[in-house]
């Protein structure tokens, strides 16, 4: 079996976005940019997999500009097998993601496609769904446990009353939540490895995608500012200033 | 044009989510009819609504996405009575089923609204709500989460819609509903809660987050919140985190306890009316958004504070 891997670069989570002052957009210009954390997460599961013997082969795909090959580079370092980048340098929405993403796997048939669930510039949290839905497969979203049974694939899903399981039948796709694992550091002789894998480099037209957006930004803004409030003294304080706020 | 909201699951009940998103419905000034896959007559009764649909086959009783989206899908695509806009809650089960119904649709979503700018046009946090984007859909129909803590919640009676039972095609066979570990708790709902108290990582351990957030919890009759930190270490369940990836709050009261205020903790929670913290760290970022902070060790200033309430 196959493991798909989608992993997109975006603004790396340390890092305080700044919107630009003509209600653009966020300024990227200069900003340290990484893999998706749900998306590394998504690489370390996807190896697991393998190194467990349920999967032979992982295969890492990132749709966006020449750079995305950094975060591609990344997934082979950690241990991906091979990449293929799309290239664009369009913003694609994840319904246009999606579409490449199901005739990637149109191609290469894999057991599962493993994504994030949720990329953290966009905050959209649909592509995987998306993808499912296009596929007419199973999805196991926001997992925090993947097994590999039989026929089939038992995922636990962190929903908000708790913990939920389902058994998908393969393929199917998967979104990780962040307590599935703890994704690996690549080890520098890694590093130097993954310069030597192959990475194929398409566009969206090989795919015979049509990118063009169906939502129009019209305008970023700040969020409104909190004012900034007191510091106080000791417990007493604190105990009057909640009660002149009537917040008790 | 006519909206349809999927009723967020919540037994025969209507969740306080479901109110809200039947504002945001409301607001994009057509009828609004609710979707269910309980019974109806709770949701007949919310002001406003104008039909309820009933979705009783057990294929869709646990939620699976597989089964509920071509159900949704479905009804939305009717000819003649189709629905123009379809908005659930941006819950779990929200974010499950709705971008299924939209690549069913061939529409792109709109996750996570927080406002109602014209009929096609909101606005939507992104980059962990440091940005708010205005962004307007050229889909023919729409299909929108929404962020539940940005609208007031519709009243839960006072209207008296008429039911209807609907089906769809029902168990597609892709997925199987296996179990819930559900997190019994006798405590308000996070979401909802008017005052939370949140502990983060300085809590230790499971047992100490419980010994000193759970008799402060107590005193204010609140719902217990954690960092995502005091999750992946256990202390708390899963469905404790509030933030950028976890739940979004918006209480009276936020009381956040040994936690640091990482930008994607206080997406979660920075739009609460109070924001309280208590850190021994005067540098904590969490300061810089809170309305009362006081600098002390939490193991003196919570007991000391549960005592003097
Ligand atoms: C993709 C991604 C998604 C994320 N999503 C979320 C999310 O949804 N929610 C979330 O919360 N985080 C999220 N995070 C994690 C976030 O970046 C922080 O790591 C996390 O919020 C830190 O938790 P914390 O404040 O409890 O711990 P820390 O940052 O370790 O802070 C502990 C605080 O406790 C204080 N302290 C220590 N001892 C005491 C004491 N005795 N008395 C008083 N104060 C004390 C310290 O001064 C410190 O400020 C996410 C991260 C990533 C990468
Ligand atoms: N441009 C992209 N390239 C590769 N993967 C992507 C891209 N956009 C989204 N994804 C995948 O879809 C997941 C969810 O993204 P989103 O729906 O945008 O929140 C991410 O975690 C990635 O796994």
């Amino acid at each position: 079996m196959k493991i798909l891997v989608p992993v997109k670069r975006v603004i790396d989570y340390n890092v305080k976005p700044r919107v630009k002052s003509d209600g653009s957009g966020v300024d990227l210009a200069n900003v340290k940019m990484s893999m998706n954390p749900f998306d590394e997460i998504a690489v370390e599961e996807a190896l697991r997999l393998k190194e467990a013997g349920k999967a032979e082969e992982v295969i890492a795909v990132s749709i966006g500009p020449a750079k995305a090959q950094e975060t591609l580079r990344t997934a082979l370092a950690m241990g991906a097998d091979r990449a293929i980048l799309v290239e664009t340098d369009e913003a694609v929405e994840p319904l246009a993601v999606a579409k490449i993403l199901k005739a990637i796997a149109a191609d290469e048939e894999p057991g599962i496609v493993m994504l994030g669930k949720q990329a953290i510039d966009d905050d959209s949290n649909q592509t995987g769904q998306m993808l499912a839905a296009l596929m007419e497969r199973p999805q196991g979203t926001f997992a925090s446990k993947v097994e590999i049974d039989g026929d089939g694939v038992s995922v636990t899903r962190e929903v908000d009353g708790g913990l939920e399981t389902v058994k998908l039948t393969l393929p199917a796709i998967v979104t990780t939540d962040l307590r599935l694992n703890e994704p690996r550091y690549a080890s520098l002789p890694n590093i130097m490895k993954a310069k030597k894998k192959p990475l194929d480099t398409k566009t969206p037209a090989d795919y015979g995608v049509d990118v063009a957006p169906r939502l129009t930004t019209t305008n970023v803004s700040e969020p409104p500012v909190r004012q900034a409030g007191e510091i106080v003294e000791d417990v007493d304080a604190l105990v009057a200033k909640l009660k002149a706020l009537g917040a008790i | 044009m006519t909206t349809l909201v999927f009723a967020e699951p919540h037994g025969d009940a209507v969740a306080d989510a479901t109110l809200a998103t039947v504002t945001a419905a409301a607001a994009l000034g057509g009828p609004v009819h609710v979707l269910t896959t309980a019974a109806g007559d709770a949701h007949a009764a919310i002001a406003g609504v104008e039909k309820v649909l009933v979705a009783d086959d057990a294929a869709y009783a646990n939620g699976l996405a597989e089964n509920l989206a071509p159900l949704i899908a479905g009804l939305m695509a009717k000819d003649d009575t189709g629905y123009d806009a379809v908005l659930a809650p941006a819950t779990t089960t929200g974010k499950n089923v709705l971008p299924r119904v939209a690549a069913l649709l061939d529409v792109m979503q709109v996750s996570d609204i927080i406002s109602v700018e014209g009929p096609k046009t909101f606005t939507r946090p992104i980059y962990a709500g440091n940005a708010i984007a205005t962004v307007e859909s050229s889909d023919p129909k729409l299909v929108i989460t929404v962020r539940t803590t940005a609208f007031d919640k519709a009243e839960a009676t006072g209207g008296s819609a008429g039911t209807e039972t609907v089906s769809g095609p029902g168990d597609a066979g892709l997925s199987q509903f296996v179990k819930l570990d559900a997190v019994e708790s006798e405590r308000p709902e996070l979401t909802s809660a008017g005052i939370v108290v949140s502990g983060g990582r300085a809590l230790k351990d499971g047992e100490t987050f419980e010994q000193y957030i759970t008799p402060l919890a107590d005193k204010l009759g609140a719902a217990i919140g954690a960092s995502r930190a005091a999750v992946d270490a256990g202390y708390v369940p899963n469905d404790y985190q509030v933030g950028q990836t976890g739940k979004i709050v918006a209480p009276e009261v936020y009381i956040a306890i040994g936690i640091s205020g990482a930008i994607q903790h206080l997406a979660g929670m920075k739009d609460s009316k109070v924001i309280v913290a208590i850190n021994k760290d005067p540098d904590a970022p969490i300061f810089q958004v809170a309305d009362i902070g006081l600098v002390a060790d939490l193991f003196n200033a919570v007991p000391e504070l549960v005592e003097k309430l």
